[in-house]
């Protein structure tokens, strides 16, 4: 079971201000019951004042994602929009002692509920905002847009933080590339404005994007239609993946010793790259499909060994056709 | 309260008796069972007693073609990979979409490492194998079916007798995961063309760590794991002699307790699921409705989220499980709910009651007693949730 802070634990046992809002004048609905979850926000808004007076949620999902909608009606009730327009994913989840890293999409979509509803109450288009971008995830329909803004808001650094803030990425994997992308352009910016370090900023190609889910999929899963209207169709269902297999058949008919030479070769090419970074990399055995190397020089504890080794792994596998599996031994 | 444990699926109470019967072991009975001296006998003897044990429970024609392991997944893994190796002019594998981990991610992780081609076989709205899927992806290039007896999530029963007698016309090794099957399901391997079967000691009322690989004599196998003669070289690693005794007496227990299993805990289960749809409106049962185990109750409950009712059922001291994405840390549903295309607005909200002989009628009723209010609890709080005979409430997200 999760390991949830007793606050979160309190607000979905007995969450507050849950059901319907009769009197709400600004009401924001996010997510979708085939993403697993989705909340109406509704809030009553005095007119004279901006001054949100009351606010209540009605919540489909888990245990946190009701707990942070709950949180997020205690926040923003008694404050104006200006204020409210203020607060983060991060302000929920701080409220709440904090979620798992996992389950921190839940605060996220407590800030788009709240900035669905303002923008309701002001009559204005939110979803105007949100299509400054191109949709990304097709399987949990995250555009651009939030991507961004949650890993500025967040300081992410990596492909699975933006899987467990924003659910990107969390289904097919079919927008990995573009999830790294985002993710890299961001922390470029954020490394120029000094909010996180230049060697935090992620680098793209340096997540081996199996390792970060080997996901087994059956068949193409069909979201149910018409269960909710309006822009539902946008949750489009996830493109079948293959994954690509390296053209083994050659591979398993080459005789021991022309794997080990290609393989060398593909070694020496990349050796280059590493001696220009200070350090350098040599092959000690190569078993069946597994390839022992030695990092030497600056690659050595180095916190990128492991990406590192992934890379050297792809271009060993584009080099060679081979699907080969690269090992360190020190 | 006594607390009610519904996850039996998930692992079993060891019996107090299989307790018994290893503790010795531990102790008085520590000895090697390779060594000669009179330490190692008595062990030696003792395993033997417990393949013999296994083997009546399943219905093997010899006892040794019982190799004990350390559970369901090193049987699955062992039993995949052997027939690759033994049949090396055969790179594909036939599967189902509904596998359990243990076969479904070593298939994923075959497929990109080693070029193997992968055939998942689909399944029906209950969960029902696609037999014609299955005969066209048998061929002369398939080294091994891997198809589970009975599905963890959904108590499905696969017709696996049969689909053995096809993987054998093509000359395919056939594999069944039966953890699930095995102290819940007679079963009479000797009359079967099954080659190989997994089991696993903690689903039976025996420790977690322990199970065992059936390979039918005869057939080729390659060990995994390299290293002394053990388990005649099947299965090299000095035994793990207090959990084979154990698995030894529980499989001689789940013989004994096959009628009750059958009879009385099914009638439990049977009673839960009536008493459970009687009560709440927009339930479904999912699974086999015919070809079930008896001890599995998997109910989708529409609009509410599966960890939601967790959470509750655990505050009221009851277990069980749930097929919904929160609980795992996936964002997806169970990757069995989907293949059955069971509707997202259901498959969030699957719960999974899986009894054992330990349960008994008071179990039921304090389900039946707290169930109706946790699920109105949540649909209170859902926003797609309109009332008994409603269609959803139109929801209408700025963005999905
Ligand atoms: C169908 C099935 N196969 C395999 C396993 C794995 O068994 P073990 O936990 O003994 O490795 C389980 C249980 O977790 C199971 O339900």
């Amino acid at each position: 079971m999760w390991d949830y802070s007793d606050k979160v634990k309190e607000y979905f046992f007995n969450p507050k201000n849950a059901g319907v809002l009769e009197a709400a004048n600004a009401v924001g609905e996010v997510g979708a019951i085939s993403c697993g979850d989705a909340l109406k926000l509704m809030m009553s808004i005095d007119p004279d004042t901006d001054t949100i007076t009351a606010a209540k949620f009605q919540t489909f999902g888990c245990g946190s994602a009701i707990a942070s909608s709950s949180a997020l009606t205690e926040l923003i009730t008694g404050k104006t929009l200006e204020d409210a327009l203020r607060i983060t994913n991060q302000d929920i989840a701080d409220f709440l002692g904090g979620l798992p890293p996992e389950k921190m999409h839940c605060s996220v979509m407590g800030y788009e509920a709240l900035q669905a509803a303002i923008a309701n109450y002001r009559g204005e288009e939110w979803a105007d905002d949100h299509e400054e971008g191109a949709l990304v995830c097709k399987c949990f329909g995250v555009d651009e847009g939030m991507i961004e803004r949650a890993v500025r808001v967040n300081k992410l650094t990596t492909v699975e933080q933006v899987t467990n803030y924003t659910k990107a990425g969390g289904g097919c994997l079919t927008c990995f590339e573009t999830i790294e992308e985002v993710l890299a352009r961001v922390n470029a910016t954020m490394v120029g404005e000094s909010l996180i370090a230049a060697e935090e900023a992620y680098k793209a190609g340096s997540t081996d994007k199996y390792a970060l889910k080997i996901k087994t999929r059956a068949k193409t899963a069909v979201p149910e239609p018409a269960v909710v209207s309006g822009q539902m169709d946008r949750t489009l269902p996830p493109a079948a993946v293959q994954s690509p297999r390296p053209e083994a058949p050659a591979g398993r008919q080459m005789t021991t010793l022309k794997r080990i030479r290609l393989i060398e070769t593909a070694i020496d090419g990349m050796r280059s790259t590493l001696r220009a970074d200070g350090g350098d990399c040599e092959l000690i055995d190569v078993d069946g499909d597994h390839v022992y190397v030695k990092l030497s020089g600056a690659c050595t504890g180095c916190q990128l060994a492991s990406v590192t080794i992934n890379g050297m792994r792809q271009k060993l596998v584009e080099a060679t056709g081979l699907a080969l599996r690269v090992l360190p031994v020190s | 309260m006594r607390p009610v444990y519904l996850d039996n699926n998930a692992t079993t109470r060891v019996d107090p008796d299989v307790v018994q019967a290893m503790l010795p072991f531990f102790t008085d009975h520590f000895g090697n069972p390779s060594s000669i001296h009179a330490f190692g006998a008595s062990v030696g003897a003792a395993v033997k007693t417990a393949r013999r044990q296994l083997q009546a429970l399943i219905g093997a024609e010899f006892d040794h073609e019982v190799v004990f392991t350390s559970g369901g997944t090193e049987s699955d893994n062992a039993a995949i990979l052997s027939a690759l190796e033994v049949m090396p002019d055969r790179t594909e594998i036939v599967t189902s979409a509904v596998e359990h981990p243990a076969v479904l991610s070593l298939c994923a992780d075959l497929e990109k490492r080693r070029g193997i081609t992968v055939h998942r076989i689909p399944v029906d709205r209950h969960g029902r194998l696609d037999l014609e899927a299955y005969r066209a992806a048998l061929s002369s290039r398939v080294a091994i079916v891997s198809i589970m007896w009975a599905n963890n999530e959904t108590g499905t029963i696969f017709p696996v007798a049969e689909l053995a007698e096809l993987a054998k016309e093509a000359g395919a090794l056939f594999h069944t995961d039966a953890v699930q099957a095995v102290g819940k399901l007679p079963i009479d391997l000797r009359s079967t063309a099954i080659d190989m079967l997994s089991l696993s000691g903690h689903k039976l009322h025996a420790p977690k760590g322990i199970g065992a690989l059936y390979v039918k004599r005869g057939v080729r196998f390659r060990s995994q794991i390299k290293g002394g003669h053990q388990e005649r070289a099947r299965r090299a690693g000095t035994e793990n002699t207090p959990g084979i005794v154990g698995l030894g007496k529980a499989a001689e227990l789940a013989m004994k307790f096959m009628d009750d299993e059958n009879t009385r805990v099914k009638t439990l289960r049977d009673r839960l699921e009536k008493g459970l749809l009687q009560a709440i409106p927009n339930a479904f049962v999912t699974g086999d409705p015919r070809e079930r185990l008896p001890n599995t109750a998997n109910i989708a409950f529409e609009y509410i989220e599966g960890e939601g009712m967790l959470l509750l059922l655990n505050r009221e001291g009851i277990a069980c499980s749930s097929g919904s994405a929160c609980t795992s840390g996936s964002l997806e549903p169970s990757h069995v709910l989907r293949a059955m295309d069971i509707p997202y607005t259901a498959a969030h909200g699957a719960i999974r009651f899986s009894f054992s002989r330990d349960n008994c009628e008071d179990d039921v009723d304090r389900v039946l007693e707290v169930m109706p209010g946790i699920v109105e609890k949540l649909r209170e709080l859902s926003p797609f949730w309109a009332g008994v005979g409603e269609a959803p409430k139109t929801f209408n997200p700025v963005y999905a």
